[in-house]
């Protein structure tokens, strides 16, 4: 619901008025917050989401055709970026089978149980907060504001990092680093 | 005691010493105001927290640590946080014990609607398709009926969120469970008969010999 989402990156493609937008996501928000932002400004034309409850204006311009939405199990959409970050061709997952969710999908047995093949996600760019990147990019996350992040970070061309702050080389522990520094491409310095 | 309390006291007496719970919003969220005293539990929000707390009062608020909702909480002593695979990994690998979650509809098989009204309500299934497929035992949490309408039907009519059966349902009026794949009243409210639970349920409901009433 917009935890974790880098609210300056947004801001500025709204200020740009970047459209025409797919969005990989958790959720769409809501109103004037996170991803909502840019889907109130019109610049979103596909959402890729679990969850557009919250945001009523993703499921209006929904019902007028303006946004195309996918809804995908939130554990299926997790894994669906995990895989395009690991070099995955897709993952067999249970949840879904005998839904909606399982319509145009191949079904795969093993050990006698039925799975979904679900394929892989990427993105052009992976827009990230972090809590903590030090100069080379090296990342930590700060509680519940992890979620999708070092997630998505592994499964985008171009990654680019908003960070609460940024310390020296070495201010992070090697055994506290969620996101390795050569997976991130560009930090933004604030101030 | 009102509806909500009802169903939320039954279902915190299905808790366990040291059990990992999710639960989904709504009265289920209601259950964590009722864990019996003594009994230690870890509640985990699906976006990446075990040891949820309670709520914070404005002021205290912090905004790094939320609930599933988006809601600032707190986080108990021993608690933990991980990436959104991590925990949809717990919920799907079946090391989550028992979620407690809201229902649409559940039909006399067990089988549960609760994502989406086609045409009318498509807020996303969210993690609750994984928490149906993944977690060792399903529990819901509901009122029996909505605008005088049973949400114990025979079949599903709005689509399902898995196929997966549901454990119990607990509700202002009785718990139901699902053993053999049939619909089976096993207790009902204080001051509620097997009569007016069947009244207000559409399903075929098979009744035990020895219906009890719930101790609240």
């Amino acid at each position: 619901m917009g935890v974790g989402t880098p609210e300056a990156i947004i801001d500025e493609l709204c200020r740009q008025q970047r459209g025409d937008l797919t969005i990989i996501a958790n959720d769409t928000a809501m109103p004037g917050v996170g991803i909502g932002k840019l889907v109130s400004a019109g610049l979103v034309r596909k959402v890729i989401a679990s969850h557009i409850g919250l945001n009523p204006e993703t499921q209006r311009q929904m019902l007028d055709g303006r946004i195309e939405v996918e809804l995908v199990p939130q554990g299926t959409l997790i894994e669906r970026i995990r895989a395009g970050g690991h070099g995955l061709g897709g993952i067999l997952t249970p949840t879904g089978v005998g839904t909606v969710v399982e319509e145009g999908k191949r079904k795969i047995e093993v050990d006698g149980r039925t799975y979904l093949l679900e394929l892989p996600l990427r993105a052009d760019v992976a827009l990230v907060q972090a809590f903590l990147a030090d100069y080379l990019g090296n990342l930590t996350y700060a509680l519940t504001m992890r979620n999708f992040n070092p997630v998505i970070a592994m499964a985008a061309d171009r990654v680019i990092v908003d960070a609460e702050h940024i310390v020296p080389v070495g201010m992070i522990p090697p055994d506290q680093v969620m996101t390795p520094a050569p997976l991130v491409d560009c930090l933004i310095a604030k101030g | 005691m009102d509806a909500q309390t009802i169903i939320a006291r039954r279902i915190a007496q299905e808790l366990r010493e040291g059990m990992l719970v999710n639960l989904g919003i709504g009265i289920p969220t209601l259950v964590a105001s009722h864990v019996p005293q003594g009994t230690n539990v870890f509640f985990q929000s699906e976006n990446g927290l075990i040891g949820t707390g309670p709520v914070l009062e404005d002021g205290l608020v912090q905004s790094r640590l939320t609930d599933a909702g988006g809601r600032p909480v707190s986080a108990i002593p021993g608690a933990s946080t991980f990436d959104s695979a991590m925990s949809f990994g717990l919920i799907r690998g079946g090391h989550v014990d028992l979620t407690v979650l809201g229902a649409l509809q559940v039909d006399e098989r067990g089988l549960l609607a609760n994502w989406m009204i086609p045409g009318k309500m498509v807020p996303g299934m969210g993690g609750a398709m994984d928490l149906v497929t993944g977690a060792k035992r399903v529990i819901i949490a509901m009122q029996h009926t909505a605008k005088g309408k049973s949400k114990i039907v025979p079949r599903c009519t709005l689509p399902l969120t898995s196929s997966r059966p549901v454990d119990m349902v607990v509700t202002e009026l009785a718990v139901i469970a699902f053993p053999s794949g049939q619909a089976t009243l096993l207790e009902t409210a204080p001051g509620v008969s097997v009569e007016d639970v069947r009244a207000a349920t559409e399903a075929r409901l098979v009744v035990g010999a020895n219906i009890t009433t719930m101790a609240l």
